[in-house]
């Protein structure tokens, strides 16, 4: 192969040197995932996490296969203790627990993502903005601050009065309290990438300030917004289900975890099944998440934690 | 000091301005007329703008709000509706001392338990009792307050018989013990969760703190372990334990609504609680903004005790 003019090294064309970088990225991912697993810990969550997406996408599948569904109140089987045919009991209406802890799963599952998803594109959005606008950053720092100022709860449970307690206004209540963190970090981190010599580079290079922005601060900046991605995630979890425990969040029938929980409060006496079924797996829940993202952070970001 | 102190209190008064617009603006941006709710689903529309008309809702946002400020400032939170003809802040200050008292025994509670697992974790970093004090952290963190509030009713109250499962007593009418006995199962709830963020927060610092020079200093000079913890590195990472304390307070009284509906304690989460069910804007409106104040002014109190010991900060 007889180099080229025009290269300085043999053996390194462009085609060489892209062979390398791939290489070079895939080893470094294999790294990762290696060093993720090592973390018992952050297993643990992965673990914890695919069990409860299994029930809520396998929902229909497993409480078909088992004959029970989570609607059907039969009076005649009120208060019944765990047996072979309802194997986590039955609550004050007949209804099986079993099938209503999963289809629950759908409901958290369905609300944890979507809010981690919304939060973080807007809050994203915002905070990327913000790091080039002065005026536009002030603003969205006090906004920020004004809305930090409100305990999570308290503004969730505003915004679900105004709104109407349904799911898509849940899912609404809480983006808007879950978009102030995510905008912070991401702020934060746009003005550290904006300090780069890439970054002015392509300033004086005459670049727009949207494609700057977005193909190559966004990138750069995705690790750290994803960890809190996860962890929004895990509050949002949390704060429907005690949305729904004070009756501000998804109504009954509805099966959601934190409904059960109050309904089933009053018939504490009667049945433990009611209260500790859909307890444990809220708890498992938010549990794996927490673990998850605790991991995925000293993945990405091991300058942080402990 | 002065300057700091100074600049600290003016700059509260933009953040507190925020805080209002932001909880005005959220009642009464939001879809659904509260004239129309008051009334009923029987109301004319003669009614409603009667009604509009009385409430002032008819005036311009700014002029709705202005009014509502200055109503705030003389201490008038306006009437509610589920308690008809009730003054807010009559209902407010009636329900307060249940909340504030749940609130401190869960504070106590919470640094009884997290502040020795923390300077226990940063000490014997890597062994059993590290990992121990981890896991049961995340447990803290992971579980909301109602779900270990739910756990110990079942534990203690339902199978073991040991303490109430619901119900408050006036610790100056009824005696301090019945006090106790009612709130713990509660306080514990509450506290355990802050507790888990303590345990790290204090655990984080005091291994920081633990690595610098001085510590080393102390060591080489043969000082004893327990009075490196104790005295030298813990008065360090005490800052950022206040903070967390600070935080902890604010976190207990807006996670006491959903402990206080579980306990059925009256106090001002159960206010809030019921105002919700009730459709009652004026009381939510006033314990959010009284709640957020408060959070204000606590952070103001943090950032003054933070200046007072740490002259770092106050001469940046």
């Amino acid at each position: 192969m007889t180099p080229s003019a025009s290269h300085t090294l043999p053996f390194q064309s462009p085609e060489d040197m892209k062979r390398i970088r791939r290489q070079l990225v895939r080893e470094q991912r294999a790294l990762s995932v290696r060093k993720f697993f090592r973390n018992k810990l952050s297993v643990v969550g992965l673990a914890l996490v695919m069990l409860i997406l299994a029930c809520a996408l396998f929902a229909p599948l497993i409480t078909s296969l088992m004959g029970v569904d989570p609607y059907t109140a039969t009076m005649s089987k009120r208060y019944t203790a765990p047996c072979a045919e309802h194997i986590f009991g039955t609550d004050h209406l007949g209804r099986d627990i079993f099938a209503r802890v999963l289809y629950g799963a759908q409901i958290s599952m369905t609300v944890g993502f979507t809010v981690g998803l919304l939060s973080a594109l807007v809050g994203v959005t915002l905070g990327l903005y913000a790091s080039t606008h002065k005026v536009l950053d002030n603003l969205l720092m006090r906004v920020c601050d004004g809305l930090k100022a409100i305990p999570n709860i308290l503004l969730a449970i505003t915004l679900m009065v105004m709104l109407g307690a349904n799911m898509r206004n849940v899912i609404i209540s809480l983006t808007v309290v879950s978009i102030p963190g995510v905008a912070r970090i991401a702020r934060s981190q746009a003005l550290l990438a904006r300090e780069q010599t890439y970054v002015e580079a392509m300033r004086a290079l005459g670049a727009r300030r949207e494609r700057i922005l977005w193909r190559h601060i966004a990138p750069n900046i995705i690790s750290p917004v994803i960890v809190q991605m996860t962890f929004t995630f895990a509050t949002a979890i949390i704060s429907e289900a005690s949305l729904s425990f004070l009756g501000a969040g998804i109504p009954s029938p509805a099966p959601s975890w934190g409904g059960m929980l109050n309904e089933a409060r009053i018939y504490l006496y009667a049945g433990w099944w009611m209260v500790v079924f859909p307890a444990i797996f809220t708890a498992l829940s938010v549990l794996g998440f927490n673990l998850f993202g605790d991991g995925l952070r000293d993945l990405l970001d091991p300058l942080s934690g402990q | 000091m002065k300057k700091y102190v100074l600049k600290r209190l003016l700059s509260l008064l933009p953040t507190i301005f925020i805080v209002s617009v932001v909880i005005f603006l959220l009642v009464h941006l939001t879809p659904g007329d509260p004239a129309a709710a008051m009334l009923g689903e029987d109301a004319t529309q003669a009614d409603i703008a009667a009604l509009h008309a009385k409430l002032g809702l008819d005036d311009p946002l700014l002029v709705q709000y202005g009014r509502w400020i200055s109503n705030c400032l003389r201490g008038d939170f306006g009437m509610s509706t589920s308690v008809v003809g009730k003054p807010v802040l009559e209902m407010i200050v009636s329900h307060f001392q249940p909340t504030i008292l749940l609130a401190v025994y869960s504070m106590l509670i919470t640094m009884l338990i997290a502040l020795p697992c923390g300077m226990i974790a940063a000490r014997k970093r890597g062994t059993a009792a590290d990992y121990t004090v981890s896991v049961v952290s995340m447990l803290g963190i992971s579980l909301p307050s109602f779900l270990m509030g739910l756990g110990l009713v079942l534990l203690m109250a339902v199978w073991l018989r040991l303490l109430p499962a619901s119900g408050y007593k006036n610790p100056f009418v009824d005696g301090f013990l019945p006090f106790l006995r009612y709130m713990t199962l509660p306080a514990l709830s509450l506290g355990f969760i802050h507790a888990g963020y303590m345990m790290r927060m204090t655990k984080a610092s005091m291994l920081e703190v633990l690595g610098s020079d001085y510590i080393k200093m102390a060591r080489s000079k043969g000082v004893p372990e327990r009075s490196i913890t104790f005295k030298h590195a813990f008065r360090n990472a005490q800052l950022t334990v206040i903070t967390v304390i600070g935080q902890g307070f604010i976190s207990a009284l807006a996670g006491a609504a959903v402990v206080e509906r579980l306990f059925n304690i009256p106090g001002m989460g159960s206010l809030m609680v019921d105002s919700i069910e009730k459709r009652d804007y004026q009381v939510i409106q006033a314990i959010t903004l009284l709640i957020a104040m408060l959070n204000v002014l606590i952070n103001l109190v943090i950032d003054l005790i933070y200046g007072a010991a740490d002259p770092r900060i106050r001469l940046e």
